[in-house]
């Protein structure tokens, strides 16, 4: 599936991420950087009060929705379609994908451009519209840089071409669109612009994601900096928005305190320079507005957390606070987790939406020191769920047979390095407890990890049903 | 006017209701929230105070900062616009450039004010411009942000298509922050409003840190922004 990067078992590519010394250093310093701009834009900005106080306001509204989604989902629907708009309800991928072809289709469209997509990688949309003839530009800058690399895959959900630097994208500019110029980050975006501007005005149909649905006025909120969002849904005369089913908010007041978190956490800005809110209006007589708007509500696994202790994953806003301040995801940077969705929130969320033989190991890819719950803006217990995961996973894989899971656990044979980096950001009152790359036994956090060792007894009896469903992975509901 | 279509809803629902373990909610009461620190901010700021933040934000942002009154504005208008170029104006077509005496102004420039009539070529004429001006509907302290709610006469490409943008912000437009823009679009949807089919909040000129997290100024949209905040008469 289209989430998947890479074909080589987790342990591999870890292994491979820790011998790149180049990519290591990029991923530490841009960590740096996102982490210490959010700082700067949270606790330590007077002026945004309590940032405690803001994550309990996030949490709360967060949970609520999920809790009422059905109905929120309703509401969104029935007020995109009354101003004319059309809403497709995709339970899997594939439905996503046939469907936004056939509007493509009826369309005669040939050029595409994009903004916000990483649902749209999650469902593998560009193929599926090259499929049907259709030339598809990705816009975000970076986006843009891992198009033009042979369609790289991104490596961070926030900035997906994390992964490379400036003079590497100065060369891949060269060598694929005959660029001339330095390697100076002005000169790159420039040349970006100039490339796009014309396709801009050309295209027939701009495709972007969502940050945020608002069920009562069927509105969706784009969260950006460079204005390519809003060049994608001025200019062409039909806009498919893509949206994960959970993305949307009750009313306008919550909003307000969603972007206020997206952005702080994110970009660590007050407010990302645009956020553009957009309502079907297919009657008006603007000449710069879509006159046809679709929006794309997918499922594509997520509903299987619903009802289960993973129902918080679900209140993710993709701010990457989390990713930024993983010491795993800082050692073996964003590929290796094989996922479009990395660092911790992809560990507790990959397994969900693609099943646990597929990114069961990923939960592993974790030194539990929770840095990544204390970050997260809406309170998601990160660390907990992914220790959760690997209980289900131990378990299911210990009934299987009993050897083979231990092989599994056995990180340290099976990735020394990244065995190592674990017990790095352990607690140091939990080293005397590492033994022969093993560890015994430990209070805390470390006391789950160890228990998962003992193939502790299912938690609840919801644990067969939830691991039924994702043994095998895939969109599709069993 | 005419409906859209909904596909697949009912099932797609009926699968939500299931998971949450109920039968699927026919009403909803949103909570009154416990946590609001959204109404704290700025909350006993006098306009000067606002001017002052919304000022300081926007300077952050890289934006230049003109503050002014009514009676100069039009000077002031016309000395921003050959800062900043002198090339081909473009304006929102908005009643509000009589009311604060600038249609001279625009005149005098050369600008083009958007005309519906004109079909595409209004586009055309804002990919060429130097300047796009239009009116801040709502203006964030907090961020030194500016809204505008667009539609045919508020036209979109002109706070994007030229090189620069000069948003006129009237100081009774600024508020703390969008905690009271947001309350008042819900407002008006609760009461049955029509909704402007793009509420655009802009902070500044377009950017991007996405290569080795530097941030480059003017990526897509505009590569400066100017805020001229205005005591209004
Ligand atoms: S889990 Fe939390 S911190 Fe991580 S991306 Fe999602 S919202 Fe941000």
């Amino acid at each position: 599936m289209a989430m998947k990067i890479g074909d080589k078992p987790f342990f591999g590519r870890v292994d491979d991420a820790l011998k790149d010394d180049f990519m290591r250093q990029a991923m530490s310093s841009a960590q740096d950087r996102l982490r210490g701009k959010k700082i700067s834009a949270t606790v330590e900005d007077e002026l945004v009060g309590d940032w405690e106080e803001w994550r309990s306001a996030g949490e709360e509204i967060r949970r609520h929705t999920l809790e009422n989604l059905d109905f929120y989902l309703d509401q969104l629907s029935e007020n995109f379609s009354k101003r004319g708009g059309h809403v497709y309800f995709a339970a899997t991928a594939e439905d996503a994908t046939r469907y936004i072809q056939e509007v493509a289709k009826k369309k005669n469209a040939k050029k595409v451009t994009k903004a916000k997509s990483m649902v749209t990688e999650e469902i593998g949309l560009n193929e599926a519209l090259e499929e049907v003839g259709c030339e598809v530009y990705e816009t975000d800058l970076a986006e843009y840089i891992l198009q033009i690399d042979d369609h790289d895959r991104p490596s961070h959900i926030v900035v997906p071409s994390l992964h490379k630097n400036k003079e590497q994208i100065r060369d891949t500019f060269r060598d694929k669109a005959n660029y001339t110029g330095t390697e100076e980050p002005k000169q790159l975006a420039a040349f970006a612009r100039s490339q796009l501007r014309e396709t801009f005005m050309q295209a027939d149909i701009g495709v972007t994601g969502c940050n945020f649905a608002v069920a009562e006025s069927g509105s969706i909120s784009l969260v950006t900096n460079e204005g390519n969002a809003n060049m994608v849904t001025t200019f062409p005369e039909t806009q498919i928005s893509i949206m994960g089913m959970e993305r949307l908010v009750p009313t306008w007041e919550e909003l307000d305190v969603m972007i206020n978190l997206l952005s702080r956490s994110a970009v660590g800005q007050k407010i990302t320079t645009y956020v553009t809110n957009l309502t079907p209006q297919v009657t008006e007589d603007s000449i710069d507005a879509p006159k046809e708007f679709h929006l794309v509500i997918l499922d594509a696994g997520r509903s299987k957390a619903l009802g289960t202790e993973f129902q918080s994953a679900l209140h993710c806003i993709r701010c990457a606070a989390c990713v930024n301040v993983c010491p795993v995801y800082r050692h073996i940077g964003g590929h290796a987790y094989g996922s479009i969705y990395q660092g911790p929130i992809g560990a507790v969320l990959s397994p969900i939406l693609g099943g646990y033989e597929e990114y069961g190991e990923l939960p592993f890819a974790s030194s539990l020191c929770a840095a990544c719950s204390e970050a997260c803006p809406v309170k998601i217990p990160l660390h907990e769920q992914l220790i959760r995961h690997r209980e289900i996973y131990v378990k299911e894989k210990a009934k299987t047979t009993e050897k083979l899971a231990m092989k599994t656990f056995g990180i340290g044979a099976s990735s020394p390095s990244l065995f190592r980096l674990a017990v790095k950001g352990m607690p140091t009152m939990m080293k005397p407890l590492v033994k022969d790359d093993s560890i015994s036994s430990g209070p805390g956090p470390m006391k789950l990890w160890t228990a998962v060792r003992d193939f502790p007894a299912p938690g609840n009896g919801n644990f067969r049903h939830w691991f039924d469903n994702h043994k095998k992975g895939g969109g599709t509901d069993g | 006017m005419a409906e859209g279509m909904i596909h697949n809803k009912n099932d797609f629902l009926a699968n939500i209701s299931a998971r949450l373990g109920r039968e699927q909610s026919k009403q909803v009461t949103r909570p009154d929230w416990k946590h609001r620190p959204q109404l704290e901010i700025l909350k006993k700021a006098s306009p000067e105070e606002l001017a002052a933040v919304f000022s300081r934000n926007s300077v952050e942002k890289t934006t230049t900062v003109i503050e002014t009154d009514s009676t100069h504005l039009a000077k002031v208008l016309l000395e921003t616009f050959s800062k900043y170029g002198g090339g081909r104006v473009v304006a929102t077509k908005d009643n509000r450039f009589g009311e604060y005496g600038l249609d001279s102004v625009l005149a005098e420039s050369g600008a083009h004010v958007w005309n519906p009539e004109l079909g595409k070529e209004n586009i055309e004429i804002a990919k060429q411009a130097a300047i796009g001006v239009f009116f801040s509907d709502v203006s964030l302290a907090e961020s030194g942000t500016v809204v505008q709610f667009n539609d045919k006469d508020i036209a979109r490409s002109v706070s994007l298509l030229p090189l620069t943008y000069v948003a006129i912000v009237p100081k009774s437009t600024i508020v703390p922050r969008m905690t009271q823009a947001s309350y008042a679009i819900h407002k008006s949807v609760e009461e049955g409003k029509r909704l402007s089919t793009c509420i655009n909040f802009i902070s500044g000129p377009s950017n991007s840190a996405d290569i080795e997290m530097n941030i480059v100024i003017g990526v897509h949209g505009p590569i400066e922004a100017v805020h001229i905040i205005v005591t209004d008469h």
